[in-house]
């Protein structure tokens, strides 16, 4: 431990912490734009700097290692007005149209503006020359340069965590841009719609695909049947929105508050959840037991789908065929329900809301997304958008009645839930797979092995007698060790390292999702997904294979898992694709 | 100079010769830029996928240094020092001749291919300064008017 002073406070932290966080324990905050917990520090934006006693030099605090018997100073008249400088510096170059931008209010330098009271704009904008591009290409996510203030998060994101590369500065100095990969559009780039750059974007240089307007049409079309269905990990992030404190369970208000927006019927994406473990748990075991392709991969992450297309073209036959949970359920709205209440699939519009970019893509991925006749489904929202619909319609979501979403397609397990953290599907398949090969019930649901935000989590189930080797990676950075260890067993003919393994592309899976609201870090990563296990817990059903709606769908409507129908409703193929189109 | 399949061999020489040397990347890009005179999008692909270098990676590097082209160069390539030396001599008005000559400013191109010009910093020749470079021959000690006399030597017979 190293003892050092900050501010005159005597604080002790682990060597090797930077002045930056070792200033948290004194509970002094250093303003910073670009250091952010997930990445390295770079020392780019200039504002986090101090004074050390003994040193004539202005230090980052974010790069500089604090060591024993340091003073720091933090605050001083002259360290603001050096900050100030660098603040007015960064403004100088950005755009001042915040009435307009989709960061308004949730804006990192809007609020240091905001919080060094600057009233004026001391520097011309000498910078204007710069290249500037707006690249609405993708599907998920759009960016504008003019806004961004090179601060390099989304690059290291993109590069370092994500292992995507699709975003790089080019150029340098002050002609320095931001560009996907040698300056072609993003759509054209290895860019997966992970949508981690806009998570990570303090401004709003990156931000996800705005298609509130498109939602509102929709609903004000007296001819359109609108429904929609909401992910596991929204319902313990959109309280973020709202003033409830991280990881508060708010399933029963959102569904409220669906259904005051105008929607004629809410789901539950859960559902979905509970019959894409029927069918990847059947799907499983058939591969288990009749020798198939192992170890099969978990499909429900869109981007991760997206990651291995174009550059694990090798692995397609290990990923799972089943279809990511709201394609179920946008599937079954525009048959099954449809039937069942007598609608033309062609009136309904299927809304998805989604802690996700990557959805949006997914929607229009390949024409098994269409396995009704009809888009299956219309529109994807994501957490933060649905968020701003609730307001704009006026809605007081704190005092909203908890309601119950639709009698077919929203009921679901504790196995569902926990869908929303990373481990959750692996857990989830667990408990129905152990079911499908020995017909017998677990005595123990619970695999907390494959819980929490461990990069790389393996573990072992004995299923009657036969060892199943697991593991789940998060981050797609953290999927390359993962690929390389299962191809080596694979060239070198030797015993499988894993007969089952779960990736999804964000940190911490889809709590920490590309479209959640602003501001993660592990510790709301943590939160969140405590929320969603909290509700497994202590839900009555634990597992998908005994939920009473899934069981009558298939009586009523698919037959059995691995159907014929199933698979044409339910199932998918995957295709290799250039990581570049340019 | 074409894509032909000597072209295409030529780089593929050159990314194996270089392939197994960590850090050569800046190497193999000086090599495709001799051979070809730039470094088309094609090769810098190729060099992506031999070496597993990602194309984003690659271009921050041939972005960054001012060195490396993207594009074909011109049949002439005027290069004009703005480096302290030859700035205070005069190469702005060097510049001014050679606009008024070949219609371009700095760092452009002409649409047929014909002429490039670019300021650079330095070619390493302060004693001779001004100095403006036309494919590759140095001239030195120039006055604005000397322009029109060493462009049309450099292009007789066009």
């Amino acid at each position: 431990m190293i003892k050092a002073k900050i501010n005159g406070k005597d604080i002790e932290v682990k060597e090797g912490t930077s002045i930056l966080d070792a200033a948290r324990v004194a509970n002094v905050k250093i303003p910073t734009l670009c250091k952010h917990e997930d990445l390295e520090a770079t020392g780019g934006c200039g504002l986090c700097i101090v004074k050390v006693k003994g040193s004539n030099k202005i230090l980052r605090a974010c790069t500089t290692e604090i060591t024993e018997g340091m003073e720091v100073i933090t605050h001083d008249p002259e360290i603001v007005a050096v900050r100030r400088s660098v603040l007015e510096l960064i403004m100088s170059n950005h755009p001042k149209d915040c009435l307009t931008c989709a960061r308004n209010q949730n804006c990192e330098l809007q609020r240091l503006a905001a919080e060094f009271g600057i009233r004026e704009n001391h520097f011309p904008n000498v910078l204007n020359s710069r290249k500037h591009k707006r690249d609405n290409s993708a599907k998920g996510i759009c960016i504008d340069t003019s806004k961004c203030i090179q601060c390099g998060r989304c690059v290291q994101v993109c590069q370092k965590v994500q292992d995507v590369w699709a975003l790089s500065f080019l150029k340098r100095g002050i002609k320095t841009y931001l560009s996907a990969a040698g300056d072609i559009d993003l759509k054209d780039s290895p860019c997966v719609n992970c949508g981690q750059c806009s998570a990570h974007c303090p401004v709003g240089a990156i931000v996800e695909h705005d298609e509130t307007r498109e939602a509102w049409n929709a609903l004000s079309d007296e001819k359109k049947y609108c429904v929609v269905q909401f992910a596991p990990a929204v319902r313990v992030a959109i309280g973020e929105a709202f003033g409830y404190p991280v990881g508060k369970n708010l399933t029963g208000k959102l569904t409220s508050a669906l259904y005051a927006l105008g929607f004629n019927a809410v789901f539950d994406t859960n559902t979905g959840a509970d019959l894409t473990i029927l069918e990847e748990a059947s799907e499983f075991k058939h591969r288990l037991t009749n020798g198939g392709v192992l170890p099969l991969i978990t499909s429900c992450c869109p981007a991760w789908v997206d990651f291995v297309e174009k550059n694990h073209g090798d692995m397609l036959d290990h990923i799972s065929s089943a279809k990511s949970p709201h394609e179920m359920v946008g599937v079954l709205a525009k048959t099954y329900y449809a039937q069942k209440h007598n609608i033309d699939p062609k009136d309904i519009f299927v809304v998805s809301v989604m802690p996700c970019t990557a959805k949006k893509y997914e929607i229009g991925r390949d024409k098994d997304m269409s396995a009704s006749g009809y888009p299956d489904v219309d529109l994807v929202l994501t957490t933060r958008e649905i968020a701003r619909m609730i307001k704009q319609a006026g809605i007081d979501f704190n005092n909203l009645e908890d309601r119950k979403g639709d009698d077919i397609l929203s009921a679901y397990t504790g196995a569902a839930t926990i869908f929303g953290a990373t481990g959750g599907v692996m857990e989830a398949a667990l408990r129905t797979a152990y079911n499908l090969v020995t017909g017998a019930e677990l005595k123990d649901v619970n695999f907390k092995k494959v819980r929490g935000l461990k990069g790389i989590k393996e573990a072992k189930v004995d299923v009657n007698g036969t060892e199943v080797r697991v593991a789940v990676a998060h981050g797609l950075g953290n999927v390359d060790a993962l690929m390389k260890k299962i191809k080596k067993a694979k060239a070198e003919g030797k015993e499988l390292p894993y007969h089952f393994v779960e990736v999804m592309a964000c940190q911490g899976g889809c709590v920490a999702g590309g479209g959640q609201p602003y501001g993660v870090t592990d510790e709301l990563r943590t939160l969140r997904a405590k929320g969603l296990y909290k509700e497994d817990e202590h839900a009555e059903i634990r597992c998908s294979h005994n939920n009473p709606a899934i069981k009558k769908l298939y009586a009523d409507y698919l037959g059995a898992p691995l159907s014929e129908k199933a698979h044409h409703l339910l199932h998918t193929h995957y295709t290799k694709r250039n990581k570049y189109q340019k | 100079m074409s894509q032909g399949t000597n072209t295409r061999e030529d780089i593929s020489d050159i990314i194996k010769k270089w392939k197994k040397v960590e850090g050569s990347l800046v190497m193999m890009l000086h090599s495709v830029q001799s051979r070809l005179g730039y470094v088309p999008r094609w090769a810098a692909m190729e060099i992506s996928k031999e070496t597993g270098i990602a194309l984003a990676k690659i271009y921050e590097v041939l972005t960054f240094y001012s060195f490396f082209k993207l594009t074909k160069p011109a049949k002439y390539q005027i290069n004009v020092c703005i480096g302290t030396a030859c700035y205070l001599k005069g190469a702005p008005e060097l510049l001014k001749a050679i606009e008024k000559y070949t219609g371009l400013k700095d760092g452009q191109t002409s649409e047929d291919g014909k002429f490039s010009v670019m300021g650079l910093r330095c070619i390493g020749c302060c004693g001779l300064a001004p100095v403006i470079s036309v494919n590759g021959k140095i001239h030195g000690q120039l006055k604005a008017g000397d322009i029109k006399t060493i462009l049309d030597e450099a292009t007789k017979g066009e």
